[in-house]
């Protein structure tokens, strides 16, 4: 191991480190624009110099490696004049337009300017000036302040696996775009507003919104899909204004998706604000006390097994452990969490978590994919699947309909008739799961929301335990989700007991009559159009699918508004805090179910939200252990039965319109326009990497 | 050759296909690079592609070398637009690269790039109305010996001045392709005023007795060395 001599500091770094990063562990900071170290090293800004001894010129640390011996200056007259000079070079052709720029108060240029920038400019002639491109509805472009560090081209090719960025033209002229103007095609395409050191490129949506130290930051989570990325919410008076990416090296690393980023437009729209009663077929306004003294009144008038549930796919756990506390006290055990009628199974946990983990993704060397596609589902997933397969040595097959996930997938199947076929053992990739090291499968809703999917759940069980992916330090079985509350629901059993009726059941119910009163939890991709003489509840935030079929509508508090426990694919507890207050007269809604238990007269045993936290901790431990991943317990799970051969089909149809908030969202329905000519599930040939 | 968006409009054809002569040309500098690195053959593919459409490279037959080497298009546009010798807008039939840089420059090329404009009638970056010149300004051609230099697609015509300039063209508008090299009948960069050295053949003996290292050569730069 070399050992270097940093600023008059000795460490030993494993050979390769390069000298940057070897200032890094003794908490030096150097200043860097191009140096990013998820992305590869370009190694082209020349900001990070520093002085070697022994080299007649400054030298790239980012890209330089540590030699033996080394003695590094970081702070010598040397070293700081080399990047006053290369500090200069960059504004040469920089606008000094601060003040006018979104950049502004969060610019790395900025920042390193006060550092190592002159009072004033000795460059005399014209400034280059570029001209605007157009990436489509996500980032706006202001090229002319582009300081060329490629950072945006590297992510997009490496990252997201989209290479539709490139630096066109030679020195002067040389210019970052599509070269082509189109749009930007990856769903991950707003992380380069993030990467981009300066204020090149910015958010659209956010444009001249506000500046950062006006913001209020709240620290949650994602859950416009299930991977429960960590994200900061920006507010600013009441309102929300944007989301950035939070770092968690297990879950997100500093990458969300596109529809986490900027689907926030949507909680202001379409908001439910005040209780709504429905009056000779209209629905009217109405106040709290007769809206809760209503639902009070309905619940109480009807036995219990005529009273049937369904949680939502953005429900935190609070509110679904407070419905089913209420429901339960009332004898209901229709209840059901899996709105798409996904037939996991609650019973063994492991059987419907994400086992490997999405950072254990990393370390897998085969994997198949059953009716799922990663890249819409879970573009984080789908981002950590890429990296793992550009290290090399990373087969993946899929078994659905063919996919473009950014890079090779082996198309082994299109539906049942596969899966039945690896059961059996005559599948080629039963032998190539077998003799990976580190196989891993994951099963998608595609394949779980359908009639048979309890079979097939049981079918991969059994693969994965035929094909050896379940080891005492392995466990390849996982279970990819799409709604951020499913997991959080199961683990609450939020689904039919003893005697009770699942999804398809419940609205079965409605219809013959049997089930009474439907209680929607923001539950809204359901088919409501004949929910019978059934009297539908529905709370939740957003006037969608299931508002517009509810006979009473009580305004609850979007996943920004209130504090809430959810549960990722992964099985790992995190907590969403509350940025904003919920518009108007909606309530967080564990308040509303406690304002309803107490009109009924069965007041549920808590009256604030540490107190129901509590309570859930006791019946639901593993709910209280955030950010832990507790080891489950292999067991039985699934049904024997024959398997449809009939193709899988994807959940996800539509990327940028998957739930009440991403379909409320004006940038979204913007984002679906542009892509509308490109459908993001058509199969795409040729070069798209 | 700069952006396409400056200049008069121009059609991009819709496609473009190799012609089987120059795909087996492609295959074979494709051969040349590791199987995985097909990639490395994008400038001898570009350069045939160039040459088919007429001196310029259409976006299409970009897009089409780029799925021949399995590259995202962009990162052929990034090589083509970086090279000034690839042409991404029509040229006409004589590309006419004038060499202004200084030792041509020294040497007269004002001349040489004058008599262009005022023969054809164009500016530099500008076509002909029938198509058969553009004349654009270049940097160093590396043929400053002979300067000045105006390089006719692939040729070098050296040694010009405006009246040798006007004949070369008068020569091209005529359809007869005047022989390259330099237009004062010199061989090569051999003076202007005949030989001055090495004007006989040399000494039989010496040249039969010359060799790459003279004896006493080689013990003298060990000496060097040591000092």
């Amino acid at each position: 191991m070399p050992k270097v001599t940093i600023d008059g500091q000795e460490l030993e770094v494993p050979a390769g480190t390069t000298i940057f990063q070897a200032c890094q562990q003794l908490g030096i900071e150097i200043p860097h624009f191009c140096y990013h170290e998820r992305l590869l090293i370009a190694g082209n800004c020349r900001m990070c110099l520093v002085e070697v001894e022994k080299s007649p010129k400054p030298v790239a640390s980012c890209a330089m490696p540590v030699a033996d011996g080394n003695v590094i200056l970081t702070q010598s007259e040397k070293a700081k004049k080399a990047r006053h000079g290369v500090m200069e070079m960059l504004l040469i052709n920089h606008p000094l337009d601060c003040p006018i720029c979104d950049q502004g108060g969060e610019c790395d240029l900025q920042d390193e300017a006060m550092a190592y920038g002159f009072d004033r400019s000795r460059y005399r002639e014209n400034k280059r000036a570029v001209p605007e491109k157009d990436f489509g509805p996500l980032v706006a472009t202001h090229m002319t302040r582009c300081i060329h560090c490629t950072r945006c081209i590297r992510f997009l090719a490496d990252v997201a696996g989209v290479p539709e960025l490139g630096g066109t033209g030679r020195g002067e002229d040389m210019e970052i775009g599509t070269y082509i103007e189109r749009a930007l095609s990856s769903e991950l395409s707003g992380n380069i507003i993030d990467l981009c050191p300066v204020g090149a490129l910015t958010s659209k949506p956010y444009a001249f919104v506000a500046r950062p130290w006006e913001l209020r930051k709240t620290e949650s989570v994602d859950v416009l899909d299930a991977v429960g990325s960590n994200i900061r919410v920006d507010a600013r008076d009441g309102r929300i204004l944007r989301v950035l990416p939070r770092l968690n090296e297990a879950v997100n690393e500093e990458w969300i998706s596109d529809k986490s980023r900027f689907a926030i437009d949507g909680l202001v729209r379409k908001r439910l604000d005040r209780p709504y009663i429905r009056r000779n077929g209209r629905l009217v306004e109405t106040d709290w006390r007769s809206a809760i003294e209503l639902a009070a009144e309905r619940l109480k008038a009807v036995p219990g097994e005529r009273i049937a549930a369904i949680a939502g796919d953005l429900c935190d756990a609070e509110s679904m452990f407070a419905l089913k506390l209420l429901l339960g006290g009332l004898g209901a055990a229709s209840l059901d969490c899996r709105q798409d009628g996904a037939r996991l199974d609650a019973r063994c946990r492991p059987g419907y978590v994400f086992n490997t983990t999405i950072a254990g993704i990393e370390n897998a060397d085969a994997c198949l994919l059953i009716g799922t596609d990663p890249r819409h589902e879970a573009a984080i997933v789908n981002a950590r699947l890429r990296k793992r397969y550009l290290r090399g040595g990373f087969r993946v097959a899929a078994i659905g309909p063919a996919l473009d996930l950014t890079f090779p997938v082996e198309q082994v199947g299109e539906g049942g008739e596969a899966v039945s076929a690896l059961v059996r053992g005559d599948h080629e990739w039963a032998s190539v799961l077998e003799a990976a090291k580190a196989p891993m499968l994951v099963l998608g809703q595609g394949a779980l929301a359908r009639p048979d999917g309890a079979q097939i759940l049981w079918a991969a069980r059994a693969i994965a335990e035929t094909c050896g992916l379940i080891r005492p330090e392995w466990n390849g079985f996982n279970v990819l989700h799409r709604a951020a509350a499913r997991v959080g629901g199961l683990d609450l059993g939020f689904v039919p007991g003893p005697g009770g009726r699942d999804v398809a059941g419940i609205l079965a119910g409605c219809r013959s009559g049997e089930t009474e009163i439907l209680y929607l939890l923001g539950a809204d991709e359901l088919d409501l159009t004949d929910t019978g003489s059934a009297f539908v509840i529905y709370q939740g935030h957003h006037g969608d699918r299931g508002a517009a079929h509810a006979d009473l509508v009580l305004p609850g508090a979007a996943y920004t508004e209130k504090d809430g426990t959810y549960v990722n694919t992964e099985g790992r507890v995190q907590l969403a805090r509350r940025a904003v207050f919920p518009p108007g007269e909606a309530r967080e809604d564990w308040a509303i179910l406690r304002a309803i238990s107490a009109a009924l007269g069965r007041a549920l045993p808590f009256d604030t939200l540490p107190e129901l936290r509590r309570h859930m901790a006791v019946s639901h431990p593993g709910l209280a252990e955030t950010d832990e991943l507790l080891p489950g317990v292999w067991g039985g799970f699934g049904e024997v039965g024959t398997i449809a051969p009939a193709a899988f089909a994807y959940p996800v149809t539509d990327f940028y319109a998957t739930d009440a908030i991403s379909r409320a969202s004006p940038t979204m329905a913007e984002c679906r326009e542009t892509f509308a000519r490109e459908p993001a599930t058509a199969p795409r040939t040729g070069t798209h990497g | 050759m700069s952006e396409p968006v400056s200049g008069p409009p121009f059609e991009q054809p819709a496609d473009f296909e190799f012609t089987a002569e120059n795909l087996e040309r492609a295959k074979a500098h494709i051969a040349k690079y590791p199987p995985g690195r097909q990639a490395s053959a994008v400038l001898p593919l570009l350069d045939l592609a160039q040459r088919q459409s007429g001196g310029w490279l259409p976006r299409a037959a970009m897009d089409r070398v780029a799925a021949i080497l399995d590259m995202a298009p962009i990162r052929v546009y990034e090589v083509s637009t970086f090279y000034t010798m690839f042409n991404l807008r029509p040229v006409g039939r004589y590309l006419l690269q004038a060499c202004t840089t200084t030792p041509c420059w020294l040497r007269g090329s004002e001349a040489v790039v004058a008599a262009c404009k005022r023969k054809l009638g164009i500016g530099i970056g500008e076509t002909t109305a029938d198509g058969l010149f553009t004349l654009i300004e270049v940097e160093c051609l590396g043929g400053c010996v002979n300067a000045p230099i105006l390089q006719v697609n692939d040729d070098f015509y050296e040694d010009l001045d405006g009246a040798a300039t006007e004949r070369l063209l008068d020569a091209l508008k005529s359809g007869t392709v005047p022989p390259k090299g330099s237009a004062t009948g010199r061989g090569g960069s051999a003076p202007f005023k005949g030989k001055t050295a090495l004007t006989e053949p040399p000494d039989a003996a010496v040249a039969a007795g010359w060799t790459r290292n003279p004896p006493g050569a080689e013990k003298q730069g060990e000496k060097e060395d040591a000092g």
